[in-house]
């Protein structure tokens, strides 16, 4: 089984956005609700860089470990997912997540946030793959049917790259290597407690 | 003549255009040098990691926090929620515990010495019962339900089972939003009602220094409060609205832009005082019922007996009689021999 991770390569983000949009429309994400979204560092300033953010399936998640309910799992993909039929809504999954995945459809709301909403790496949930169900709570599950996230397969400047940890790793060394520069592998260290040398 | 000053005209144009081109050459070559590095001044995560220990950029969505993409204090904060949290909760509740158990096996039941006159004198009249019973049973459900947020997942979801344990926890959590307004209201009236009784004066160093009585048969003399009811009276207090403060800014999460930072902290106090104030109760709720003769009547029917009050608040016994008999009040109650 591969150690699926996810990698953005701020030096080739052009913050166009389409990894947000088409992650929304894949999942049919209920409006205030973002499992992705690109944030640009010093923007406006030369040096400028744009990266994608979304949960980045930790190695031993924060987010799991603070849950009050244990609705956490990891697949053998090394995915993290949820179960909306366990998750209370109360937030600590926000506190613990190092990347700020966690979303809630009431924000703020007094008495309850609902159920927490996050990436799921294309790969639903808790339900039987690609089910009515399934799709209704976690959006659709395109890692059962063989592919790799939406966001990542259509960026247009193969910026953000999804797949298996080790092949997305050596695709970016090559690109450090020939390109001679490289900003580093935004939150690897953090969710993984590993960087790529280059 | 036209036609040669045309001429002049034409080459004179050529010329000066040519001069503009060739000055213009080298200034372009200046500003566009041949090697472009576009990494000069870009940023690069392990350095904003090690400056800052958070990144934040500018986003498009109007969640500002969606602006923050890396905060790694995230995990001191679960390092706290889940090895520091149930540490200090299992040393404070476990240890407080077994402190009551063991002062009840070597001291028992604090008696009344001279025994039941069988005459009371009221202690806490209906308004100040109520409060007292609404903050209290507020308070039971708010420390259960707030407990099961830390322990549930390992002292109950085992037992249960999770889908159980998720609905269970869910009417929980609704149910410890809702209380905390009866309870913060208690605390409120509470005060209103006893501050005056509670303010710390002289009596109060004997009466520390004698023990309170808890040990011996001798009873310092106190007046409404004594000296340990005054401590909790300010535990409650004090207690009773940090918990309401951090509790409500938990409960209105990020409200007028709260960062994560502040949530965090939020938390942690919430919970740290949360557990302290569970434990220091426990010893409240162990003298008003089983430690204590007597004891219970005061929140019970609000009459106590009038021994049980000579002896544990003498002077503001003295005082209430004193004072009922200029002004002509009835006598204390007589309750019929049985």
């Amino acid at each position: 089984m591969a150690r699926m991770k996810f990698l953005c390569d701020a030096d080739r983000c052009i913050e166009c956005n389409a990894c947000v949009t088409a992650c929304k429309n894949e999942h049919e994400v209920p409006w205030g609700i973002n499992r992705r979204r690109v944030v640009t560092i010093n923007d406006g300033t030369p040096g400028e860089r744009s990266v994608s953010m979304a949960c980045m399936h930790c190695t031993d998640a924060p987010c799991a470990a603070v849950c009050p309910t244990s609705c956490f799992y990891t697949t053998a993909d090394a995915v993290v997912l949820h179960s909306k039929d366990l998750c209370i809504g109360c937030g600590y999954c926000f506190y613990a997540c190092p990347f700020g995945a966690p979303q809630y459809p009431r924000v703020g709301n007094f008495g309850s946030r609902g159920k927490m909403d996050k990436c799921t790496y294309c790969a639903g949930g808790p339900e039987d793959d690609n089910t009515a169900a399934e799709y209704e709570k976690y959006g659709s599950n395109r890692l059962a049917e063989g592919k790799l996230p939406l966001c990542a397969e259509m960026c247009s400047t193969k910026s953000l790259l999804a797949g298996d940890g080790d092949i997305i790793a050596q695709i970016y060394k090559e690109r450090v290597t020939k390109r001679g520069y490289g900003s580093g592998a935004w939150g690897w260290q953090t969710a993984y407690r590993e960087t790529i040398a280059t | 003549m036209p036609s040669l000053l045309k001429r002049i005209r034409w080459i004179f144009g050529a010329v000066a255009l040519l001069a503009l081109v060739a000055m213009a050459v080298p200034a372009a070559a200046q500003q566009q040098p041949s090697l472009i590095n576009p990494t000069a001044s870009s940023v690069k995560e392990d350095q904003l990691l090690r400056e800052l220990n958070r990144i934040q950029g500018r986003g498009t969505l109007p969640d500002l926090k969606s602006q923050v993409i890396e905060q790694p204090q995230g995990r001191s904060w679960r390092q706290f929620h889940e090895v520091t949290l149930r540490w200090i909760c299992a040393i404070a509740i476990v240890g407080m515990l077994a402190l009551l158990i063991i002062f009840y096996v070597v001291r028992g039941t604090v008696r009344i010495i001279a025994g039941r006159s069988g005459r009371t004198i009221l202690r806490f009249n209906f308004l100040e019962r109520a409060a007292h019973w609404m903050t209290a049973v507020s308070f039971i459900i708010l420390g259960l339900s707030g407990l099961n947020v830390t322990f549930g997942k390992t002292l109950l979801l085992p037992l249960v089972g999770p889908e159980a344990f998720a609905n269970f926890s869910l009417a929980a959590k609704y149910a410890h939003n809702y209380l905390s307004f009866p309870f913060t209201l208690g605390v409120l009236l509470m005060l209103i009602l006893w501050i005056k009784d509670n303010i710390p004066e002289r009596i109060d160093v004997e009466w520390i220094k004698q023990g309170g009585g808890m040990v011996g048969d001798r009873h310092p003399p106190a007046r409404r409060f004594n000296a340990g009811q005054k401590m909790v009276f300010w535990v409650v207090v004090l207690g009773g609205f940090a918990m309401a403060i951090t509790g409500y800014v938990l409960m209105f999460p990020f409200y007028g832009g709260l960062s994560i930072g502040v949530m965090q902290w939020a938390q942690i106090l919430h919970g740290v005082i949360g557990v302290l104030f569970v434990a220091a109760i426990l010893a409240h709720i162990y003298i008003g019922t089983l430690g204590m003769e007597g004891a219970f009547e005061a929140m019970g029917s609000g009459e106590v007996d009038l021994n049980w009050a000579k002896e544990h608040h003498r002077l503001w016994v003295e005082e209430e009689l004193g004072r009922r008999e200029a002004g002509s009040a009835p006598r204390p109650r007589l309750r019929p021999a049985e």
